[in-house]
């Protein structure tokens, strides 16, 4: 279970201070929690301060109880917490059986591989000697970061637009991947995402805009509001998009 | 063979005991084995020091092992090893170098080694070298490679230095024929104060050769690395060289590279990169539970590979 007790997080910009989270209040212990909004409303941002890469200005986070508001990216990750990359990252000469070895911790064999990229629909035989580098396209490298995360397979996982990047095509194959995640990663989901049908298969559905939470809850409340207009996006947008 | 050397064997030629093949042991500046085999023939020279490699037409599948290890400190040597690879030929060359210096006087070895590369013939050439001890004797190793290819043939030479090496100047230079192709895959790592400079020149003279001249390399402590890449095309050809480098602490890395194209339809084509770790890929190994210094490590081990 993680919480977040008054989070904020602010930057200096053209000499004046810019707050990107204001007071952020969240406790997630759900299954599948999808975090959506405008552009710009803060939610990498949060997603990089649970993860540690990013220091609150002022708040505190709990992960199962316990504060971790001072703990680095490394030490939180050992005590539960991953986080995939919108942007996942390329290594010139670490392969993809390297990734998932460091992400399990231990030394894995092909079948283990196999079994987590057989699950992002990758075949292990194709893959496993693979460099992570730029041979790689933008939907074989997040299947990739999607295959590490179910490798840790800790107490809660962040994904951090898991379609940025990807052709619609690619991602709606990798929409049931995130169907069945919660089965594979015994843990919270919190992914951040745009798509109707990721919003669709949450249970919880929060609404990040301008640093504040907007709407919080059950998804298929919140939904069903959302399509109807989102707070902060000006009406023509929404309407062209729809 | 005593144990450092036997040590120093296994760091430069992955070998525990005698190889299969064709061999030549030196240790310490004199012959410590030899094999030779029906088709390959290792013969002293005369007039200096150092042995010719004979491989006759047509052999097919054999390798011929050369290492050389240095554990006497102050001993300084320049050896010049000819190796003749006939026609059609398939074989895999491995040659290395190992000091051990314990002593205050500086170890150095010079290896000069001529291929004469036969028409149609394929050769993988694999050097290593290393260096240890704690003697305040620098292990100094300025090898130099000389490369005659013959139409058709192919050449893939793999050299490696990670460690322990304090001033290495390598020079290399070849002459490509004819749809010969020419593959450099070279890959260092300095540290400390060590100085590595490597300079290679290819010739492009027959038509359709190719050549590709690839470094990786980490600097890291006050090391400093130079690296030269002069291709020539004089005959219708692709060259390509490409230098990409880590570097770390003060560490130095300097690329200099010199196409120069002398046939309107040579194709050649230089690029570069040196800068430090991207903080990004240190971020994502720690997302997975790594130290920055692990992470580190795997990346620079990653990039060696």
């Amino acid at each position: 279970m993680l919480e977040l007790q008054h989070i904020s997080f602010g930057v200096e910009q053209d000499g004046a201070d810019k707050n990107i989270l204001r007071d952020i209040n969240l406790t997630i212990k759900e299954r599948f929690v999808a975090l959506t909004g405008p552009n710009g409303g803060g939610k990498s941002t949060l997603a990089k301060v649970i993860a540690g890469i990013l220091t609150p200005t002022e708040g505190k986070i709990l992960l199962d109880g316990e504060d971790i508001t001072g703990l680095g990216v490394t030490e939180r990750a050992r005590k539960g917490i991953s986080f995939a990359f919108q942007q996942p990252v390329r290594f010139k000469g670490l392969t993809v059986k390297d990734l998932i070895t460091l992400a399990s911790g231990k030394p894995i064999g092909v079948p283990e591989a196999c079994d987590y990229l057989s699950e992002v629909g990758l075949c292990a035989k194709d893959y496993i000697d693979r460099e992570v580098d730029a041979s790689l396209s933008g939907g074989e490298l997040k299947r990739i970061e999607i295959a590490t995360i179910m490798a840790r397979g800790t107490s809660l996982s962040v994904f951090d637009e898991p379609e940025a990047g990807i052709d619609l095509w690619s991602f709606s194959n990798l929409i049931h991947v995130f169907e069945h995640l919660h089965e594979k990663i015994n843990g919270s989901i919190l992914i951040i995402s745009h798509q109707e049908r990721i919003l669709e298969i949450a249970d919880r559905i929060v609404v990040l805009a301008e640093g504040r939470v907007q709407q919080d809850g059950p998804g298929g409340e919140i939904l069903p509001a959302l399509l109807g207009g989102t707070p902060g996006v000006c009406t023509a947008l929404t309407d062209k998009v729809r | 063979m005593d144990a450092i050397q036997k040590s120093l064997l296994e760091q430069v030629a992955d070998l525990h005991e005698v190889p299969e093949g064709a061999y030549n042991i030196r240790a310490n500046g004199q012959k410590a084995a030899r094999n030779t085999t029906a088709h390959i023939d290792i013969v002293t020279k005369q007039d200096k020091d150092g042995i010719d490699i004979i491989i006759q037409p047509g052999t097919k599948n054999e390798s011929v092992h050369i290492p050389v290890v240095l554990s006497q400190s102050g001993l300084q040597e320049t050896v010049y090893n000819d190796f003749f690879i006939g026609d059609d030929c398939d074989v895999t060359i491995v040659a290395g170098c190992g000091i051990h210096n314990c002593g205050v006087q500086n170890s150095e070895h010079s290896g000069v080694h001529t291929f004469h590369v036969g028409k149609n013939a394929r050769v993988r050439y694999v050097e290593r070298h290393y260096g240890e001890g704690d003697g305040s004797g620098e292990n100094i190793m300025n090898p130099t490679t000389v490369v005659e290819m013959d139409e058709g043939s192919y050449m893939e030479m793999e050299t490696t230095q990670i460690k322990g090496v304090d001033s290495t100047v390598r020079t290399t230079k070849a002459r490509l024929g004819p749809a010969a192709t020419l593959i450099i895959k070279e890959k260092v790592m300095t540290h400390g104060k060590q100085l590595a400079k490597s300079d290679f020149t290819v010739e492009l003279d027959g038509e359709g050769c190719h050549t590709n001249v690839i470094s990786r390399s980490v600097a890291r402590g006050q090391s400093r690395q130079i690296f030269l890449a002069r291709i020539n095309g004089n005959a219708p050809c692709y060259g390509h060289s490409e230098c990409d480098a880590i570097i770390m602490d003060e560490g130095v890395v300097s690329a200099i590279p010199e196409v120069t194209a002398n046939c309107l339809d040579a194709q050649l084509v230089h690029e570069a990169a040196i800068g430090k770790i991207a903080g990004e890929q240190l971020t994502k190994l720690m997302t997975l539970g790594l130290t920055e210094k692990e992470a580190e490590e795997q990346i620079v081990n990653g990039f060696l590979k």
